[in-house]
């Protein structure tokens, strides 16, 4: 049996560290570690409410929207503020487009160069590439000469002999499977998402000042004001610009995103029976209709895959496990804790660096383990589509069946990787399809006369109850996000994050139940241990983010930590 | 410095690179060149005239190393990098510049990635930049954060400190930012206070604007040293104008017409949010010129005040964000505003002095204008 660290895992967000053990050819056992902190959550003790977006917008640049949503929900729901309906479907399309945008890039950023061997597209025929892409799709742009200069830059880059961000990787490695004409048509369209994704993004910049970091978030509403009649505010140029965007975004959702993810998932389809995970899945449901709050993705639990089986989500069953991550609870370990009344005060007891090994029998990340029900927990993409296949939903059904036929494959392929990256794209269509709804619904409201994007009654904080709390919901692109906030004397009294890649990172907990990174490894195959590809292809297919999924929060309201002043 | 990057690093293959040439390969038109060169003419707050020298300038160099290192960061500035506005041809400076180290963009994984890191160290010592991302905790032997089962202040002081120049991008690399807030529970600290004998220039913003780093990698290209920089180790080029002097509502400001309620009509027509929490008569930045995705908006023209995200120690000193500026003894004139300026100036100058030790700032601003709201 051999031990192996993968430190630190690139393409992804933020600061990951596995170890696995290795044995007969198969990952054994593996552990999933976080080794930055922050504290984020400690440092908004005493704080305005009304600010806390902007703090944990801040817990990751990546998912840039999703910190704010949640929070201003979290002070929203605490306070009882109803927001006007213009706000609601502004924070949709925000919502919306940051999904689309965000799962391109996963795709062919930071997930594709997993299946996609760029040296492979140097042996690639144009034309053949081109035959390959217009079976595959009406994209105008795949011609035969668009292949050739795309492979001609790539040898012009090959031949200065620096490889740059693609030097070092696994090129050559036996795992890759594609031909060279699907490697280069590959290849050339991560060129294209990279100009796509900036353009596409110009959304939040018009709705929101920039992007990332949109700097628009209010609680009671949004700080976009919306006239016709000005040049200042969202008028029918701008709406219209956002407008072409969206179209801009879905077309290439349609035609490049999609036959891509599909033609490569159908030379790995044994990657459907591998890293499927704790087989339980989580998501709070999101884009709520104005007034109705009613959802367009619905929120549930499913547990050990039984999918017919969706419970409602209750965020009382949500609790905290700190029994293998570097924190301390005053009431002592094995005992979980819901975020309203969590503690943590961080204590690493993890090795001194530099070191080679992490003690993984005793704490060993700064990722805390979430339970539901006190199970793990798998979040993401896959779970909304499962939640909404197993509620009922005719869209998500169809769309994951069609996926499913057009891939050969039965139902128990969603359990996998593959699933889990298929998911991702089915996500990304039904939300690119549907965002344009929301913006005609904002411009139908417009042209009857409403323009107001804000509920200012309890906007001063000297309306507010001595104490209050509350909690806010988000289905971010990695899925079920949760914020919990309560707040005396008009500040922050605590702080609470239970993030997505807190759920899929997440350590063992007391009882000494993997987290879904770690069950999805356990059997992955290792073709050349010193080259671990496959490890990358599961953990990838979460898409994690990890300064996400750590912070920290003193529950029991403590002073802060005595100031000095020079 | 004054060492020019182009006399700094022989190409490896022994063949003269011409950036012309290279762009050419990648589709990239001599006039699209040029329209790079006067949108970074721009940025730098030269004329336009000014765009065939830094042509000239591109034109001659070779192909420098960069490497990127994330320590306590949120990957927002990589996602601003990945958004720059003449995004075709400033991703493929960068791609000239030969980025050996992201971990968010690169292919490789783990010790292999950790190799082509140390490489550059080591055989390309005093000739490579370095950017880096995020703040450096240095509480309890910066456990904090790790990469690799390193400290990040070890690989900093390693990385950067050998080292052609360091950029510093974002707030939290220049200062500290969000994790150095009160009561900054792990130590965090700048770039440039974890590594003091390292070459830095502070690029911040929350994010910074990403042209800002284009032009100042190019302004080392064309002069051959680093760009002027303010007390906070800030481009003058970028950093020396305050938001209030530039801001495209500075009449309203002037004309005493403000936005007193979101939503209401003032808010509509575009009047001047200082009432709002704005912080751009105290901060320093070139966001009202340069704005962000490509000249779409900035936070002001979006119906949002600054908050000051550029000024060292913001997180403290710039709270709550919508409390109006304390102490203004009333607005609608011209040397009001001056004077906020100045005043703030000076303390943000004292919280900076205070770096680690973190200030009391906003636990200090009760007494503030706010309740004036």
């Amino acid at each position: 049996m051999a031990k192996i660290v993968v430190d630190p895992i690139t393409r992804i967000e933020g600061h990951l560290r596995i170890e696995a053990e290795v044995s007969g050819g198969k990952v054994s056992d593996a552990w999933s570690s976080s080794t930055m902190f922050r504290g984020i959550e400690k440092i908004l003790q005493q704080r305005d409410p009304r600010d806390a977006w902007y703090f944990t917008q801040r817990f990751c640049g990546v998912c840039t929207t999703v910190h704010s949503i949640a929070s201003i929900r979290a002070v929203e729901n605490a306070l009882n503020i109803k927001i006007p309906p213009n706000a609601e479907l502004i924070r949709n399309i925000i919502i919306g487009i940051q999904n689309v945008q965000d799962h391109v890039i996963h795709f062919y950023h930071l997930h594709a160069l997993d299946w996609v061997d760029i040296t492979s597209a140097l042996k690639a025929d144009p034309a053949k590439t081109a035959q390959l892409a217009a079976s595959i799709s009406e994209w105008p742009l795949n011609s035969a000469t668009y292949f050739k200069a795309t492979q001609d830059k790539l040898k012009a880059f090959v031949a200065k002999g620096r490889l740059g961000p693609f030097a070092n990787a696994y090129w050559g490695h036996p795992a890759y499977k594609l031909p060279p004409e699907a490697n280069l048509m590959a290849t050339a369209h991560y060129l294209e998402a990279l100009e796509w994704q900036k353009d596409v993004i110009k959304i939040h910049a018009i709705l929101g000042s920039k992007n990332p970091h949109p700097q628009t978030f209010l609680v009671g509403g949004m700080a976009i004001p919306i006239d016709p009649d000005s040049q200042n505010a969202l008028n029918a140029d701008k709406l219209m610009e956002i407008k072409r965007l969206l179209v801009k975004a879905k077309t290439f959702v349609e035609q490049v995103y999609i036959p891509d993810l599909l033609a490569v998932a159908s030379f790995y389809k044994e990657w459907a029976s591998i890293g499927g995970g704790v087989g339980n899945y989580l998501s709070y449901g999101e884009f709520p209709q104005p007034a109705s709050g009613q959802l367009w993705m619905p929120a549930g639990v499913i547990m050990a895959k039984e999918i017919t089986k969706v419970a409602p989500a209750d965020h009382k069953k949500v609790a905290e496990y700190v029994d293998h991550s570097w924190f301390e609870y005053s009431g002592g370990a094995g005992k979980g804790l819901h975020p309203y009344d969590g503690e943590s005060e961080a204590k690493y007891t993890g090795p001194k660096p530099p070191f080679q090994n992490l003690d993984v029998n005793a704490k060993y990340s700064w990722v805390k383990a979430p339970r539901y029900q006190d199970q793990p927990m798998e979040v993401g993409p896959l779970a909304r589509l499962l939640v909404a296949y197993g509620a009922g939903d005719k869209q998500v059904q169809d769309a994951v069946n069609g996926v499913l036929k057009k891939l050969g494959v039965g139902p128990e392929a969603l359990f996998s990787t593959l699933g889990r990256t298929a998911a991702r794209g089915i996500d990304c269509l039904l939300i690119a399809q549907q965002t344009p709804v929301w913006l005609d619904q904002l411009i139908d409201n417009i042209g009857k006369g409403d323009y107001n994007t804000h509920n200012g009654e309890k906007w001063d904080p000297a309306t507010w109850p001595k104490e209050a709390a509350g909690y806010g919901w988000h289905e971010a692109p990695r899925g079920a996000l949760g914020h919990w906030i309560k707040i005396r004397d008009q500040k922050i009294l605590n702080y609470q994050a239970v993030v997505p890649s807190t759920w899929n990172a997440s350590p063992r907990d007391a009882k000494g139940l993997r987290g879904p990174y770690e069950a999805a490894l356990v059997g992955t195959p290792l073709a050349d241990p010193s080259k671990p590809l496959e490890i990358l292809r599961t953990i990838h297919s979460f898409d994690p983010c990890l300064a996400c999924a750590v912070h920290v929060l003193d529950a029991r309201g403590n002073e802060m930590v005595k100031v000095n002043l020079l | 410095m004054g060492k020019k990057l182009a006399d700094a690093h022989p190409d490896e293959t022994g063949t003269e690179l011409n950036l012309p040439r290279m762009l050419e390969e990648r589709g990239v038109s001599r006039r699209d060149f040029m329209k790079f060169c006067t949108a970074v003419s721009a940025a730098l707050a030269l004329p336009a005239s000014f765009a065939p020298k830094v042509a000239q300038a591109l034109d001659e160099v070779k192909r420098p190393t960069l490497v990127w290192l994330e320590f306590q960061d949120c990957a927002g500035d990589t996602e601003a990098l990945l958004r720059a506005a003449n995004p075709t041809v400033a991703e493929i400076v960068l791609d000239i510049l030969s980025v050996d180290y992201h971990e968010t963009i690169m292919a490789a994984a783990g010790h292999q990635a950790e190799e082509a890191l140390a490489k550059v160290v080591k055989e390309q010592k005093g000739k490579y930049i370095a950017v880096v991302e995020g703040a450096i905790p240095l509480k309890d032997g910066g456990v904090y954060c790790c990469v690799a089962g390193k400290a990040a202040v070890d690989t900093a002081r390693e990385v950067c400190g050998g080292a052609l120049a360091t950029l510093a991008v974002g707030t939290c690399a220049s200062y500290g930012g969000i994790p150095a807030a009160a009561p900054n529970p792990t130590g965090a600290v700048g770039v440039k206070d974890a590594v003091p004998n390292a070459t830095v220039i502070n690029l911040p913003g929350c994010p910074l604007n990403a042209d800002n780093l284009t032009a100042t990698v190019v302004h080392f290209l064309v002069f051959g040293k680093l760009p002027a920089l303010d007390s906070f180790g800030r481009p003058l080029f970028a950093y020396g104008k305050r938001i209030h002097d530039n801001c495209e509502r500075r009449p309203h400001f002037d004309a005493g017409q403000y936005v007193e309620k979101w939503s209401d009509t003032g808010h509509k027509k575009g009047f001047c949010l200082y009432k709002m929490g704005c912080k751009g008569p105290e901060t320093y930045h070139n966001c009202p010129t340069q704005r962000y995705n490509e000249k779409t908006s900035w936070p002001v023209a979006s119906g949002h005040g600054c908050v000051g995200c550029s000024q060292p120690q913001f997180w403290d000193t710039m709270t709550p964000f919508y409390h109006r500026l304390p102490n203004v003894p009333g607005f609608g004139i011209e040397s009001t505003a001056d004077k906020i300026g100045i005043g703030i100036a000076a303390g943000t100058a004292a919280a900076f002095a205070a770096h680690g030790v973190i200030s009391a700032f906003r636990k200090g601003d009760d007494s503030e204008g706010a309740k004036e709201d």
